[in-house]
């Protein structure tokens, strides 16, 4: 919606702040905005969240993908891709580059699966 | 150099740079699976208060560097280079790692300490990393082993010139966790994370932005990698960019706010600021009051200046004297990196050069107004400027306000609030509207379950690493201080260097080996041939002035273009002198000549004597100089500077010189020389189109061969234009141009009356 500047009326709530008030009130508000974006990202992860986790795993970054991408076809994302390869890890008794190599190839989804039951 | 990180392995030991020689690209090519970088975390330069150089004392420089290419005037004040106090940036992306890196070394040598290379076209929507060495366009594909080689490069070119390098990239796009694990296991050091940025110019899910970039920023804290904000982009991308102030703060705050609510400390913090206007505008008032204004509020966080896009046209000129405008503001309020945009990025993908002119308009400029603001002061209770202030301040907070009660940040993105071209509270209704469910990946969020876990450290978010305890590991802050989230994967690679995979090219034909062997035959034979981005472009420019309309003068370079052989010819700057007299153009085309230095004829440079060996000589003899300013010409300070004792001149060495004055004509000259009995004869001339000094030249040495004592005479000609080549070509023994020192003209003839055994 196109509007006119409204500025000399809109200020009028603000122009009996001090300056440093209206810092305080500037970072409030910009504080008041981003509080729901942190508790969004502190509760959700992504593809790339979870390959970034693989990768700080040791896990080379074509692997990354590949398990990721079977981790969201399989609905098992929000327990973690890192979750996933600890799982396989257990399993096999091997490190974590092996295990995901593993399951890039699409060995061991059952025991994956069996692990969380219908997490499907 | 500087201190080893010991969380890295053990460097591989190359070679120091040779100055005298190029860049092995293909040797750093050669076992980067092996390399380690030395550090994480940015370098700031260090300041040296009072610090004197020659004759001068400056206030606001840092530490010298070891080698390094001074400004031009520099010779006039024994060759010092300050350093301003501020970090320098250059953007440097040809497209090709094997290109940048020998640029990088350039920029370094004229004062760049922080390199930032800009992403290939398109990386921004890979949903992952980019592997190997392809080429980008308009930038590079941003991969580990372009990361690993620059910053490879970039260890040898920082011991060379003797300060650290920070290297800088872009945490942004929809790999952005993933780039910044990649970055903080590979030793980056600065890169741009906003998620604003996805949003609106990229337009990249609003919720996957968000969610992605607080890992992002996690990780990078960790690694102590500086972050650079997106909001120039606003101002690059608004319509009018005055009227785009108060949401640039509200931009900057969102990023910064969010950045600190999910783990960044402060100091890790910079902001991407740019002067919003450019003249004719009268901009620097326009643009003062909104960078004090953000100061004032941001004063928590570093400020990385950055110069004025939004109006850059093909004129190098007036995109140098903007920068110059806008580096004053930074030097009337602060900046903490000073950020340089190449004066040919308005025509083109930046050429090598061009990032060296940046580089040296930054240096000059900040060593030029050093200490100005301790004489200059802002009058921050100037009635314009004071009430400015104040309102940019507050049409922020309204634009915060309404968001808020409008839903929020994602409400007001949808809402289209950002770049609208109205000043807030104005709107045009003209803003970027995007859509929580609309985007690229869009969807692709997921809720972390009950049981979320990743065993790694350095994670932002929810983390159930009490569930560990299942995998038999120590669960860390229970009963273990000392536990770590990735002890059960026997430590992430955040914290265990060796853990770090390689991955090498994926491509067998687009890659920098494959593309370094077109360009083989010119690094193994030493060919030359000229360039502007990549080895062996052939890319020249040709500056003309043609006496025609503008329309006209554009198809005739053209034509001459093809008539210097340029394949390819393209006009890249043009500008009207007057609408019938004439058009400057600028013109570029390729040159498919290389040329072969070995068939080069390359006169020596003079040797110089010691100062010893010239008195000997001159005292035994006891050598009389006659010396003149010839034809109508009343200058006499170059010549004086070759004689004076004060300059370094001939009298130095016990010559007996005798000055005949200025506008001296040939005949005295020839006449006093047999009068003194003198061996040496020097004149000094102006360059003329009518070709006078040519004739001054050939008559003193006919005139000495009618007389009988060309043989006994040494004629030395010299002024500002006369080179060796032209003064031997009109009978004398030698010329000297510009530059000239009294010790070469000395060693001239010692080492030729030797030669002649007079």
């Amino acid at each position: 919606m196109a509007r006119p500047d409204t500025f000399s009326q809109a200020r009028e709530h603000l122009q009996s702040l001090s300056d440093d008030e209206l810092q305080l009130r500037f970072w409030e508000l910009s504080g008041a905005c981003v509080g729901p974006l942190v508790e969004l990202a502190r509760t959700h992860t992504s593809p790339s969240i979870e390959r970034s986790v693989l990768m700080r795993m040791g896990i080379d970054s074509i692997t990354c993908k590949a398990v990721v991408a079977e981790c969201e076809t399989r609905g098992l994302l929000g327990h973690g891709a890192g979750h996933v390869v600890l799982v396989a890890m257990r399993g096999w008794g091997v490190d974590a580059p092996v295990a995901a190599a593993r399951l890039a190839s699409g060995e061991g989804w059952d025991t994956v699966e069996t692990h969380w039951g219908d997490a499907r | 150099m500087s201190g080893r990180d010991s969380r890295f392995g053990k460097p591989l030991a190359d070679t120091p740079l040779d100055p005298c020689e190029k860049l092995d690209v293909e040797a750093l090519l050669e076992g980067l699976e092996h390399y380690r970088p030395r550090r994480r975390s940015w370098t700031w330069r260090r300041q040296v208060p009072d610090q004197r150089h020659y004759e001068f004392t400056y206030h606001e420089t840092a530490e010298p560097l070891e080698r390094s290419v001074p400004l031009p005037a520099a010779h006039y004040f024994e060759d010092i280079d300050p350093q301003p106090d501020c970090v320098i940036t250059t953007e440097i992306a040809s497209g090709r790692p094997e290109d940048d890196i020998r640029r990088m070394r350039m920029a370094a040598w004229h004062g760049a300490d922080h390199i930032m290379v800009i992403r290939t076209a398109g990386q921004s929507h890979m949903d992952g990393l980019l592997e190997g060495t392809p080429e980008g366009v308009g930038g590079i594909a941003i991969t580990r082993k372009q990361v690993r080689l620059t910053r490879r490069a970039l260890d040898l070119i920082e011991d060379e010139v003797g300060r650290p390098i920070n290297f800088h990239s872009y945490v942004s796009g929809v790999a952005g966790p993933e780039m910044a694990v990649m970055f903080a296991e590979e030793g980056v050091n600065g890169a741009h994370q906003d998620p604003q940025y996805n949003v609106l110019y990229r337009n990249i899910n609003m919720y996957r932005s968000f969610v992605d970039a607080a890992v992002a920023k996690h990780v990078m804290a960790a690694a102590g990698i500086l972050q650079i904000d997106g909001a120039h982009n606003a101002n690059a991308t608004a319509v009018k960019a005055w009227k785009v102030m108060p949401e640039l703060l509200v931009q900057h705050a969102i990023n910064c706010a969010y950045s600190e609510a999910v783990g960044m400390p402060a100091e890790g913090i910079a902001l991407s600021t740019v002067p919003p206007d450019a003249a004719p505008a009268p901009c620097m008032r326009m643009d003062l009051p909104y960078a004090i204004a953000l100061r004032d509020l941001f004063g928590r966080y570093k400020m990385r200046a950055q110069q004025n896009t939004r109006y850059m046209e093909s004129d190098s000129r007036e995109a140098t004297v903007a920068h110059v405008m806008n580096l004053l503001i930074s030097r009337l309020t602060s900046a903490d990196i000073q950020s340089t945009i190449t004066p040919d990025e308005g025509r083109n993908v930046p050429w090598h050069y061009n990032n060296v002119a940046a580089v040296d308009t930054a240096k000059q400029s900040l060593v030029g107004m050093d200490g100005v603001r301790e004489m200059v002061h802002i009058d921050r209770e100037a009635p314009e400027l004071k009430a400015r202030v104040r309102e940019i301040k507050e049409r922020a907070v309204l634009f915060l306000e309404a968001m808020l009660e409008d839903g929020g940040y994602f409400a007001g993105v949808e809402k289209a609030y950002f770049v609208d071209s109205g000043e807030y509270p104005e709107t045009h209704d003209d803003g970027i509207a995007r859509f929580s469910d609309g985007g690229v990946a869009e969807g692709t969020i997921v809720p972390r379950a009950d049981d979320y876990l990743a065993p790694v450290c350095h994670h932002f978010g929810d983390n159930h690493l009490e569930l560990l305890a299942g995998f038999g590991a120590d669960v860390p802050g229970g009963t273990t201080p000392d536990a770590r989230p990735c002890d059960l994967v026997g430590g992430c690679t955040l914290c265990d260097d060796a853990k770090v995979p390689f991955t090498d090219e994926l491509d067998p034909t687009d890659n920098a080996a494959a593309r370094l062997t077109q360009t083989a035959e010119l690094r193994e034979r030493g060919l030359i041939k000229p360039e502007v981005e990549w080895a062996g472009d052939g890319v020249v420019a040709v500056t003309m002035f043609l006496p025609a309309s503008e329309r006209v003068a554009e198809a005739a370079a053209l034509e001459l273009g093809r008539a210097m052989n340029l394949e390819d010819c393209e006009v890249i700057h043009k500008r009207v002198m007057h609408p019938a007299e004439g058009t400057l153009i600028e013109l570029k085309g390729r040159l498919e000549v290389a040329i072969d230095p070995a068939l080069l004829v390359i006169p020596e440079p003079p040797e110089v004597l010691t100062d010893e060996e010239i008195r000997e000589f001159v005292h035994e003899r006891n050598l009389r100089v006659i010396a003149a300013t010839v034809g109508n010409d009343e200058h006499s300070v170059g010549m004086r500077e070759i004689i004076d004792i004060k300059h370094g001149g001939l009298e130095k060495w016990s010559f007996s010189v005798t000055y005949l004055g200025t506008s001296v004509p040939i005949e005295k000259v020839i006449d006093a020389a047999i009068e003194h009995a003198a061996s040496v004869v020097l004149i000094s001339t102006i360059i003329t189109h009518a070709d006078v000094h040519r004739e001054m030249m050939a008559k003193l040495a006919d005139l000495a061969a009618e007389k009988g004592v060309r043989d006994r005479l040494l004629l030395i000609s010299g002024g500002t234009q006369v080179t060796d080549e032209i003064a031997r070509a009109s009978g004398m023994d030698a010329g000297f141009g510009r530059r000239t020192k009294g010790i070469d003209v000395a060693s001239f003839i010692v080492r030729t009356m030797r030669e002649r055994r007079l």
